[in-house]
């Protein structure tokens, strides 16, 4: 019988020859991501092991991403455990050069490959065709240890694209729109696979954007067919597939969705839910105190652009706080190039350094009470942004910065 | 001339305003809210240990550093009825004055006395520890106008026609 | 008898003769409040029973400190302040432009011969332009905002007299950093420095800012250098005598005074916990760092940026060490991103942050845990300062903390 992207890959990691759902496999891990979110309780039960081992340093990478530069005493007391715990180990390590998925797929990850992140937006990693899935620290820890772990086998949900997005409309605006019509839980545990002629169209930055924002709607990773465009962003960042898995045309899907993308809109989704998605015509005129460009969704370097092309020449409303935090060092330094950060700077933009920023929302950037943030983030939880009483928004790189000009939620078109 | 006693706490030279408040909670709400962290870089245990009336004997340059008033003000919110320094930080005195915090300097008293000690002040003349008495300055006038008005805030007040 | 500088300010502004010690009622020029402070500002102002400000135009409220917030409840100060600026009509208000003191200067609020005074103690730094400028507390704030006026007691002053040329890898706040460690903290307390010589007429406004910005951890109540050319240009404005004249006279009268040769400076650090333990950069060679913070007030300028970058060019910090780069102002940040020091500094791996105090006012921009160390260009190590009070923090020049970021430990510029 015929399998699905994600069967096929945990098929090869269990060193079977068919997975089917519900099955549970022991794998094989290719990588394994963790950040300052939590690297620091993994270390403390680690330490607290028999014979605490790391089955392969290779596989491991830390980045220190969330809380950057460090914000208290607390967080530095984390970042040194996980530094000192990198340096005596010899484990890859970067602080302050970005946001953990954006330098994943830059530096790491590859088709074919089975990879646990202990951060949610692992899923991410399935634009160029891996299965990346995100864990707790306990989860993270036995992979350490071992080098294997185990894992169920995922229906897959599988999302056929035709068409073209419209001028203006972005690949986020697609998966929200998504996961506003199969809602916050229409994917629980299961994988969402994307392809069909409409995914060729989709550059590598909102193919990343799709996948990282899967888990929104429960899945528990998303997997791209992998075609010539994933193949070029691999080979231009000096890397070749392990594997190209493409599903069989048999494969069994849960349920099939056709969406033509010339149909999909500008979206927003509203407080306190990601899958409370309307159409951003709707909340035009919402007052906003802070705007966020940035995070491993939408911190891309085709992201900088769409908000430098709006911005260019006006100014940022004197009320809003207008944060830009490019996802990468890498992405910062082409932005810088292009002169795009010039432009956000000029406009009265913040630019910070790459970091997680207000997308996580314990430090840089915090909003305060009652008040609303438009976000290219992944989440608008109730408190996400700081004060449990406040308001989060998440809309497209354009919408977000049209509204720091505005100073109210506005469209690409009002400025 | 008014005389009070006190219990004192003894602390060294340069006690600068980022140990009497650090920056992490100066934007707290209220001053009462930031009180419990005063001195906490050195002294974690002395704001909760502090009484009223009690009495701080320090070295050199007492309050050196930022202009925030939150010094003065939180030293005063514990209770601390007067400071006693060899010297003290410009700002930090004009802040003190213009909020009623009582300082006094000497630059005797500090290298005899022990914490917990107890002393005695006659204000504008001396102060009494273990027998002896150690001379201090009176304050100019133009300040004892403003400690007389009941700090800077009254004394703008009655400009104001308010009190 | 002749004058000092700070003799002649007061004077041109009460029109009356005055010598130290004199207590006198100035009118204020201009007043600086910041972010931390503008919401217990606010509330003295109107318990003292003000209802409108002496003068809108010569209030500047600047949002620096809590740039971007690091806690949920920072975003309150700047609601205060923006409801501040519309219910008393101010127009000079900056909330994510920059450092205030870089600001003040650069955006053209102060002016030679000015009395400003500001909610910060570094408010010493506009006396790099000739002006008297000083910080105090919020109290006395609000009723400068109502009065316009404020009291003083003329400062006696000390001449500092620096002569001849630097080394190469000496900066201004190498020398600044050795005069407070002769002087010491409390040294200049109450008292005015007056700086001249051939060497301070040499350098740019910007090294002169390093110097009076950190003359309040001597203790002064304000730093001055007279207005030359360099001043005039940089204020955009044509001197006038009367400007041009505050210099301090050959026959005033000072309380000490001191000399130094240009040549006999030496890179120097100021050592954990206080400003006045400066020792040569070369006694601490080898201490093994954790973090380089090049930003502040005192050193976040163009000049001090593009010296890190000229010892950064084509090197890699070290493995495992942080360097954070936060630029003084938005003026700064673009003038760097356009002349090519920011692509530099992040080639070699530094995290660049949007203009703030950052790590200098310890909120966030970098804090450190226990055992760790720092070099840092910004201007106060005391305890706790940037984490707890178990961070070891060395204040150096720009120079110096970028050679340590390549090293991985202390080691004396090239």
């Amino acid at each position: 019988m015929g399998m699905t992207i994600a069967e096929k890959i945990i098929a090869a990691a269990a060193k079977v020859n068919e997975v089917k759902p519900g099955d549970i496999h022991t794998v094989e891990l290719d990588r394994l991501m963790s950040n300052d979110g939590t690297t620091h309780l993994t270390i403390d039960m680690y330490n607290k092991l028999k014979n605490p081992k790391i089955a392969d340093v290779n596989k491991l990478v830390w980045i220190v991403d969330h809380n950057v530069p460090c914000d208290s005493v607390k967080t530095a007391a984390s970042h040194k455990k996980m530094r000192d715990f990198a340096k005596e180990n010899g484990i890859t390590f970067y602080e302050g050069a970005g946001v953990c998925h954006q330098i994943m797929m830059e530096n790491h990850v590859t088709s074919g490959e089975l990879i646990f992140g202990a951060d949610s937006h692992t899923c991410a990693y399935g634009a160029v065709g891996a299965f990346g899935t995100g864990v707790g620290c306990t989860d993270y820890l036995y992979a350490m240890v071992t080098g294997t772990s185990w894992v169920l086998v995922p229906e897959t949900l599988r999302f056929n694209l035709t068409g073209k997005l419209r001028e203006g409309v972005y690949a986020r605006d697609l998966i929200l729109t998504i996961i506003g019509m199969i809602g916050a839980n229409g994917a629980n545990y299961a994988a969402m696979e994307f392809g069909g002629e409409g995914l060729h169209t989709i550059d590598m930055s909102g193919r990343i954007a799709i996948c990282n924002l899967c888990v929104e709607a429960g899945a528990k990773t998303a997997l791209m067919e992998v075609d010539d465009v994933a193949l070029n962003y691999l080979r231009e960042h000096g890397r070749e597939p392990k594997h190209v898995f493409l599903p069989d045309e048999d494969a069994k899907y849960a349920k099939v969705y056709n969406i033509d993308l010339s149909t999909i809109n500008p979206i927003v989704a509203k407080p306190h839910f990601v899958d409370s998605v309307v159409d951003a015509k709707e909340c035009v005129g919402t007052h906003i105190d802070e705007a966020f460009l940035g995070s491993c969704n939408n911190g891309r370097i085709e992201d900088l652009r769409a908000g430098a092309a709006i911005i260019k020449g006006k100014k940022v409303h004197p009320l809003v706080r207008f944060l830009v935090v490019p996802a990468s060092k890498a992405v910062y330094e082409q932005a810088l190039e292009e002169g795009l950060l010039q432009i956000f700077v000029e406009a009265g933009a913040i630019v910070m350094n790459p970091n997680c920023s207000v997308c996580w929302g314990s430090c840089q950037g915090v909003i305060g009470e009652n008040e609303v943030l438009i976000s290219t983030g992944t989440r608008n939880f109730k408190g996400r942004a700081g004060h449990k009483d406040s308001f989060v928004y998440l809309a497209s790189a354009q919408t977000v910065t049209a509204s720091a000009i505005k100073g109210e939620i506005a469209t690409a078109d009002m400025v | 001339m008014e005389k009070f006693s006190g219990k004192i706490w003894v602390l060294g030279d340069d006690i600068d305003t980022d140990i009497i408040i650090p920056t992490e909670y100066l934007a707290l709400k209220t001053v009462n809210d930031m009180a419990p962290y005063a001195f906490s870089p050195l002294r974690p245990e002395l704001a909760g240990q502090v009484k009223p009336g009690d009495i701080i004997v320090a070295g050199k340059n007492f309050g050196c550093g930022s202009s925030r008033e939150q010094a003065p003000e939180i030293i005063k919110a514990l209770g601390i009825k007067a400071v006693i320094a060899k010297s003290f930080a410009r700002i930090f005195f004009r802040n003190s004055i213009n909020n009623g915090l009582l300082l006094i300097e000497n630059d005797k008293l500090r290298d005899v006395v022990s914490e917990g000690d107890e002393i005695t002040v006659t204000l504008n003349e001396s102060i009494e520890y273990n027998g002896n008495k150690y001379e201090i300055a009176a304050l100019p006038d133009n300040l004892m106008d403003i400690i007389n008005a009941g700090g800077l805030v009254k004394a703008m007040r009655k400009l104001n026609g308010l009190d | 008898m002749g004058s000092t500088i700070i003799e002649k300010i007061v004077r041109n502004n009460t029109g009356k003769e005055v010598k130290p010690g004199d207590i006198v009622t100035v009118n204020v020029d201009r007043v600086m409040i910041h972010d931390i402070f503008i919401p217990f500002v606010a509330s003295k102002f109107e318990e003292m029973g003000f209802t409108k400000l002496w003068d809108p135009d010569k209030v500047v409220l600047i949002y620096d400190h809590l740039v971007p917030a690091s806690q949920v409840d920072d975003t309150r100060h700047f609601k205060v302040g923006n409801e501040f600026v519309e219910k008393y009509g101010m127009k000079n208000i900056h909330r994510a432009d920059g450092i205030c003191h870089q600001l003040m200067t650069e955006a053209g609020y102060v002016k030679p011969g000015n009395i400003v005074f500001g909610t910060d103690s570094h408010t010493t730094t506009y006396g790099c332009v000739g002006a008297f400028s000083s910080g105090i507390g919020y109290t006395e704030m609000a009723s400068i905002l109502g009065t316009g006026t404020m009291w003083i007691r003329v400062p006696e002053t000390i001449r500092v007299n620096i002569t001849g040329k630097l080394p190469k890898n000496v900066m201004a706040k190498d020398i600044i950093l050795k005069i407070i460690g002769d002087l010491g903290a409390d040294g200049a307390t109450y008292k005015a420095l007056e700086f001249a010589g051939d060497t301070v007429e040499n350098m740019s406004v910007a090294s002169r800012m390093s110097m009076s910005n950190m003359a309040i951890e001597a203790g002064a109540k304000c730093a001055l250098f007279t207005p030359d050319e360099k001043t005039a240009q940089y204020c955009e404005m044509e001197l006038t005598d009367r400007e041009r004249d505050l210099v301090g006279d050959k026959d005033a009268v000072y309380c000490q005074v001191l000399n130094y040769k240009a040549e006999d400076f030496v890179p120097v650090m100021a050592c954990p916990s206080n400003v006045d333990n400066v020792k040569p950069v070369a006694a601490l060679e080898g201490k093994k760092i954790d973090q380089v913070f090049i930003g502040s007030c005192t050193n976040g300028r163009l000049e001090d940026l593009m010296a890190a970058a000229e010892v950064l060019k084509d090197k890699q910090i070290a493995p495992f060490v942080k360097l954070i780069v936060t630029p003084a102002s938005r003026k700064i940040y673009l003038e760097a991103m356009k002349n090519g020091t920011i692509a530099t500094l992040a080639a070699s791996g530094a995290i660049i942050t949007h203009p703030s105090c950052g790590l200098c006012c310890g909120r966030t921009g970098g804090i450190l845990t226990d055992g760790e160390v720092v070099v840092a260009t910004n201007n106060r190590n005391f305890l706790g300062r940037m984490g707890t009070s178990k961070v070891e923090i060395f204040l150096a020049s720009p120079k110096s903390a970028a050679a340590c970021a390549v090293a991985g430990k202390i080691v004396v510029p090239k």
